[in-house]
């Protein structure tokens, strides 16, 4: 008997379909509808005062623009401390290496307590910091500082195994070519890790956008300065505004939706390049 | 455009033994130089030297007669292959041949012009639109070659360019680089592990061992008048006799061969023979010399040849190709005594070790 698709070693394709749609049904989907099931019981003029107050936009904009920030110096520092792990053999290395994966392992509360603790007007970096002028506990650079330290091994996990693939002999090349560093990293190396790069980043912003328990100990939660969007949604819940915190959380659920969609659709068609590149 | 090379030395760890020793060599200009030799030998690092991708700790380098030692690698303009090809895997292979010249920022016309030509000459004109990972291993090394050589370099310069693909492939692909050559008079450089590669297509073969030159030469000359005892014996799968001076010759069980000059009444020698530099003969006598004889171990035929381990009364083991109708001729089976007479051989002062 012929089937039209491939026969597979491993057999179970509908049973493990079958759990896969029960297993995100009942972990993400179920969960998710509810929280639109809830918004619901407000009208939508009440929605759109709620999504639309000042506090609310003050916190989306800190969120994103926090987490966006996060990300990207993510993106650049974490591409580098992969580059050295992948390319470089020194003492200490594998000591980096199980730093890196710290911020996955801590809970987020004592990260948190601790960057308080060093950035404070008395603290180890905050006593300089403060000296030049600069201010990083309690304001939206602290925030920022909170979710880079969460999304950090993010970049440097997905990007390791692509850069470890990647030849030396192939920069080698480029610099026979003629190609300066610069030109050997812009034209042969970046395009090769840069689904790498953006999965990474994709993953580390969503992270921090989700991330409450580090940063509300070095924001100071000042409602319209430093107030993120989590924990506007916990005050709400606080004051039994169980509606209103949903209604902030669907928007949030949506705006996180949409960008990782756009991530993964652009993700999608740079690999498709590379898998043309690299495939049969 | 020549290479010279001036006692060259690098050395990777301090105190340990260096992987290029007081290398000197010349490439001439226009010919294809191999440097030959077991890996380990220091070929690989030499021709790193010579482009740039290794600083020398001693030595130098001149290309053309101008000294570039410390010259960065992006200003030698050399081209250069690499036996993983190290293609640029998100690249078109156009864009690959043209990734020299886009780094020089030629204008775009002359940079397409020049990438039709170098597709014309490795014969690839209809894959330009490819990526590397869709093509053959042979079309990859092309390709590779293709764009070492469209930044018009002064000297090519290949790192065991065919190690990686089958025998088939390799046979090809050396006729194609030997036409190539002929077509671009380029002065090559050319390291290779392979000795049949290096005597087929140079005109100078350097051989290495332990980051030492061994010997340097004409191809005729590295296989008929080796050197050293390591150049008999990494080329052309000799076999080794043992024996004593006596009498002012080689004296090797019943065979008696030239010595060197300086060798000494009573002094050990070995001497190395080629496979197809004996002839089997049945007739065991002759005319009041004992004759060189030897038993039968074992026999293989091989394509049009038949290879026959001799044992010799000494105890030395002996291969012999004979060609397959001559072996039929002979009429032997394991165990006969036939006759061996050496046609040539190289014969050394000292005891073989190996």
């Amino acid at each position: 008997m012929g089937s039209l698709t491939r026969r597979h070693v491993l057999p179970g394709f509908k049973l493990s379909l079958g759990f896969t749609w029960a297993y995100v049904g009942l972990l993400v989907l179920i969960p998710l509808s509810s929280l639109f099931l809830k918004t619901f019981s407000l009208t939508w003029l009440q929605f759109w005062e709620t999504v639309t107050a000042p506090r609310a936009l003050a916190a989306y904009r800190l969120s994103f623009g926090a987490s966006l920030s996060a990300a990207l110096a993510n993106v650049v520092f974490g591409l580098l401390v992969a580059w050295v792990l992948v390319r470089y053999r020194f003492p200490g290395r594998s000591l980096v290496e199980s730093l890196v994966d710290l911020p996955f392992a801590l809970p987020t509360a004592v990260a948190g307590l601790t960057l308080t603790t060093l950035f404070s007007a008395k603290g180890w970096y905050g006593q300089y910091l403060e000296a030049w002028g600069f201010k990083v506990a309690y304001t939206s650079v602290g925030v920022a500082v909170a979710l880079t330290f969460i999304g950090l091994p993010f970049v440097v996990r997905t990007v390791q195994p692509v850069l470890e693939d990647i030849d030396v002999d192939v920069e080698e090349a480029a610099a026979t070519l003629g190609a300066t560093p610069w030109q050997t990293f812009a034209r042969v190396l970046f395009p090769a890790i840069f689904p790498a790069l953006l999965s990474g980043f994709t993953l580390a912003f969503a992270r921090a956008l989700g991330e409450y328990g580090s940063v509300v100990f070095i924001s100071g939660n000042m409602p319209l300065r430093t107030e993120i969007v989590p924990l506007l949604i916990v005050t709400k819940l606080e004051q039994y505004d169980y509606a209103g915190a949903t209604a902030i959380a669907v928007v949030m659920l949506m705006a996180s939706f949409l960008l990782l969609l756009v991530v993964n659709v652009l993700q999608r068609w740079s690999h498709r390049r590379l898998e043309a590149r690299a495939g049969a | 455009m020549s290479i010279i090379v001036e006692q060259l030395t690098r050395r990777f760890s301090p105190g340990g033994s260096p992987a290029v020793s007081d290398v000197s060599f010349h490439a001439p200009a226009g010919a294809i130089t191999s440097l030959l030799g077991p890996s380990g030998a220091g070929k690989s690092t030499l021709l790193r030297l010579i482009c740039g991708l290794e600083i020398p700790d001693v030595g130098r380098v001149l290309i053309d007669g101008v000294d570039c030692t410390s010259l960065p690698v992006q200003q030698r303009n050399v081209g250069v292959v690499f036996q993983s090809y190290a293609l640029f895997r998100h690249m078109t292979v156009r864009e690959n041949i043209a990734f020299g010249l886009n780094v020089r920022k030629l204008p775009r016309a002359e940079v397409e012009a020049r990438v039709d030509e170098m597709l014309r000459l490795v014969q690839l004109e209809a894959l330009g639109e490819r990526h590397p990972g869709q093509l053959s291993g042979g079309q990859r090394q092309r390709v590779a070659f293709a764009r070492a050589l469209a930044i018009r370099p002064r000297v090519l310069l290949l790192d065991e360019p065919f190690g990686a693909l089958d025998t088939r492939v390799r046979e090809e692909l050396r006729e194609w680089l030997h036409q190539l050559h002929t077509r671009t008079g380029l002065t090559t450089l050319l390291v290779t592990h392979d000795q049949q590669e290096a005597l087929e297509i140079s005109q100078h073969v350097v051989v290495m061992s332990d980051g030492r030159v061994a010997q340097a030469g004409s191809p005729e000359d590295i296989y008929d008048r080796p050197a050293s005892p390591f150049v008999a014996s990494f080329i052309g799968g000799a076999s080794v006799l043992r024996g004593r001076v006596l009498e002012g010759r080689a004296s090797l069980g019943s065979l008696a061969l030239t010595v060197p000059a300086a060798a000494r009444e009573g002094e050990a020698v070995h001497a190395f023979v080629r496979p197809h530099d004996i002839k089997l003969a049945r007739s065991v006598s002759t005319e009041g010399v004992t004759p060189f004889t030897g038993r039968v171990q074992r026999f293989k035929p091989v394509g049009g040849f038949v290879k026959v381990l001799l044992r010799m009364p000494s105890g030395d083991e002996v291969t012999v190709q004979v060609p397959r109708s001559e072996f039929d001729a002979l009429g032997v089976v394991e165990g006969d005594a036939v006759r061996a007479d050496v046609l040539t051989a190289s014969v050394f002062v000292g005891d073989y070790a190996i």
